[in-house]
C-alpha cells in the first residue's frame, strides 16, 4: 500500500512537534524510536495529536500495541514466538511484520515503529 | 509551604480555558537561592504553575475523579524574567482531551508581555486504593483542587 502524501505530510508536522525532530529526519522509514529518539512517554503525545489533527479516536494498543514479555506462549528466550507473531500480525496489521519475523528478537521489535507504520494505520482508519 | 505555584485563578471556562496568576514575592526562599544576587523566579516553577493550571482545567472537567501526571514538555520557551513584584498571569488552553491524558497550551505573560509559551502532556493514571478501598485523588489530597475556591472563582465563572 503506497502511503498517501496527504498523510505523511500531516504525520510529519505531528512528529516534528512532538519529538522536537528536524522535518528532513521523518522519512517512512525512520523508527520512531531509533531514529527519532521517541520514548514511551511520547507515544502517548504522538497519540493525542493525531487524534486531533485527523478528527479520530485511537483506543489504546491499538496503533502502539504493548507485548506481554512475561507470557511465555509470546515470547521465549527474548524471542517472540510463532504464536506471537501471529499475534502481532493480528494486532498489527499496519505494520511490516514479516521483515521482522526474519530476526524477531524482542530487543527489535521497537523496530516496527516506523513513520511509514503510523501512516498505513491511518489510512485503514480513515479508509483511503 | 504548600507546593501551590499559582495564587488563584481568574478565569475558568470549564475544559475549555483557565487563566491564573502566580504574583512573585521577595519574601520566597527560592527567589534567593536560584541566582544568588540576582532574584529572579525559577523556569522550573513556572513550568509547574502553568501546569497547575492545566492539570486543575483537565481534572475539574471530570470532576476530579481521574488522577492528573504531568507526562511531557513538548514545547516550552521562556522569553523574559520574573523578579519580585510581578505578577505572572498564566493563559492555558485545552488543546486535546482524551479518555487516556491531554494537551494543553499555555503562555505566561506580565501584563502584555509574554514572557514563557508551551505546551504541557498530561496522562491519567489509575488512582491508587485508600484505606476503605475508594480511590485516593490526589487533588484531594494535596489539597490543589481548593486553588479554584481562592476568590470563590469556581461558583463565579460555574457554566451556567
Amino acid at each position: 500500500m503506497a502511503v498517501s502524501e496527504e498523510i505523511f505530510a500531516k504525520v510529519k508536522d505531528i512528529l516534528v512537534d512532538a519529538l522536537g525532530v528536524d522535518d528532513d529526519e521523518v522519512t517512512p522509514q525512520a523508527t520512531l524510536m531509533g531514529d527519532l529518539g521517541a520514548e514511551s512517554i511520547d507515544f502517548l503525545d504522538i497519540v493525542f495529536r493525531l487524534e486531533k489533527s485527523f478528527d479520530i479516536k485511537i483506543p489504546r494498543g491499538e496503533l502502539f500495541p504493548e507485548v506481554d514479555a512475561a507470557d511465555t506462549s509470546l515470547v521465549a528466550d527474548g524471542v517472540i514466538t510463532p504464536k506471537g507473531l501471529e499475534e502481532l500480525k493480528t494486532r498489527m496489521p499496519h505494520a511490516d511484520v514479516a521483515t521482522f519475523a526474519k530476526d524477531p528478537r524482542v530487543d527489535k521489535i521497537s523496530g516496527l515503529f516506523t513513520v511509514e507504520m503510523i501512516c498505513k494505520y491511518l489510512q485503514n482508519k480513515l479508509g483511503k | 509551604m504548600r507546593w501551590f505555584w499559582i495564587d488563584r485563578f481568574v478565569e475558568f471556562e470549564r475544559g475549555k480555558h483557565a487563566v491564573s496568576v502566580k504574583n512573585v514575592s521577595l519574601s520566597e526562599e527560592h527567589i534567593h537561592d536560584h541566582v544568588p544576587g540576582c532574584p529572579v523566579m525559577p523556569a522550573s516553577l513556572m513550568i509547574e504553575g502553568m501546569a497547575q493550571t492545566g492539570g486543575i482545567l483537565l481534572a475539574e472537567a471530570s470532576d476530579f475523579q481521574k488522577m492528573v501526571v504531568l507526562a511531557k514538555l513538548p514545547k516550552i520557551t521562556f522569553h523574559g524574567f520574573a523578579t519580585p513584584g510581578d505578577t505572572i498571569r498564566y493563559h492555558v488552553t485545552m488543546m486535546q482531551e482524551t479518555t487516556e491524558g491531554g494537551i494543553v497550551e499555555c503562555k505566561g505573560y506580565i501584563g502584555e508581555r509574554l514572557i514563557c509559551e508551551g505546551e504541557i502532556c498530561f496522562a491519567f493514571l489509575e488512582a491508587p486504593a485508600g484505606e476503605n478501598g475508594s480511590s485516593v485523588n490526589a487533588f484531594a489530597t494535596s489539597g490543589l483542587a481548593s486553588i479554584l475556591k481562592v476568590g470563590k472563582v469556581q461558583q463565579q465563572f460555574q457554566p451556567s
